[in-house]
């Protein structure tokens, strides 16, 4: 399962900037055996994108709902350095 | 106002009298009170356990958002939010809502509230375990109204 670790650029070194966090919950973090891994944010621009690079290319379920920072938004929402994506089927608690 | 996590089992008599020890007295007169338990079956299964995994940061956001969205829209004066997370047994208190107000309209009202919002807002997610130790995980809610 893929874990959280530091992003290593071009030139070895340990980059923690210019990255997008993303996490994944319940079905889909055991269908896609990610939790968390951190995305480049030079290669997206939106939410939708973030699922692409961060499941590489996986196909986003019709039902997955997503936040950013904490807060429920849609796929096309723009997202910039240092936002925590996060992926996740209907909520069921209560 | 307060929202409580518990990744252990909880009292519900025990959260409503010690939340409402630090209200001053005479100042409510209506308090509403709902609790969610754990029940052996669902959709005609034995269910044995439940495993109730959160978003932990984005849960204490959203539920202290619907908490002072409850304050706002409705005549009360405090509202208070407690979940369990973790291994969960049937007949054990899954939930609890509570609302104090001047009177029982806008208690009553603002409790459905916090338990329909947090339905469908809170990030939660219930994984039964069946009788034959199999698994699988809860994909919707109950519809909150009878009608």
């Amino acid at each position: 399962m893929a874990v959280y670790s530091p992003l290593v650029t071009t030139k070895g070194t340990i980059s923690t900037l210019m990255t997008i966090k993303a996490k994944f919950f319940a079905t889909l973090r055991e269908s896609l055996n990610i939790e968390q891994v951190d995305v480049n944010s030079d290669e997206v621009a939106n939410v939708t994108d973030v699922w692409r690079v961060a499941t590489a290319g996986e196909p986003m379920p019709d039902h997955v709902l997503c936040s950013v920072n904490l807060e429920h938004m849609p796929a096309d929402t723009v997202v910039k350095d240092g936002d925590e994506i996060a992926f996740f089927p209907p909520v069921t608690g209560g | 106002m307060s929202v409580h996590i518990f990744p252990d089992p909880f009292v519900p008599a025990d959260i409503l009298s010690a939340h409402e020890s630090s209200l001053t007295a005479g100042s409510f007169g209506a308090t509403a009170s709902f609790v969610g338990t754990m029940r052996d079956f669902n959709e005609g299964d034995d269910v044995t356990s439940m495993t109730l995994e959160h978003y932990p940061e984005m849960t204490a956001k959203q539920l202290q958002q619907i908490i002072e969205r409850s304050i706002q829209d409705f005549d009360i004066q405090d509202a208070l939010i407690a979940h369990r997370v973790g291994q969960i047994n049937p007949g054990e208190p899954i939930v609890l809502t509570a609302v104090w107000s001047a009177h029982r309209a806008a208690a009553f009202d603002a409790c459905r509230f916090l338990m329909e919002a947090l339905k469908s807002e809170a990030p939660f997610w219930k994984k039964e375990t069946l009788s034959d130790n199999s698994q699988r995980w809860v994909e919707k809610n109950t519809p909150g109204y009878s009608d």
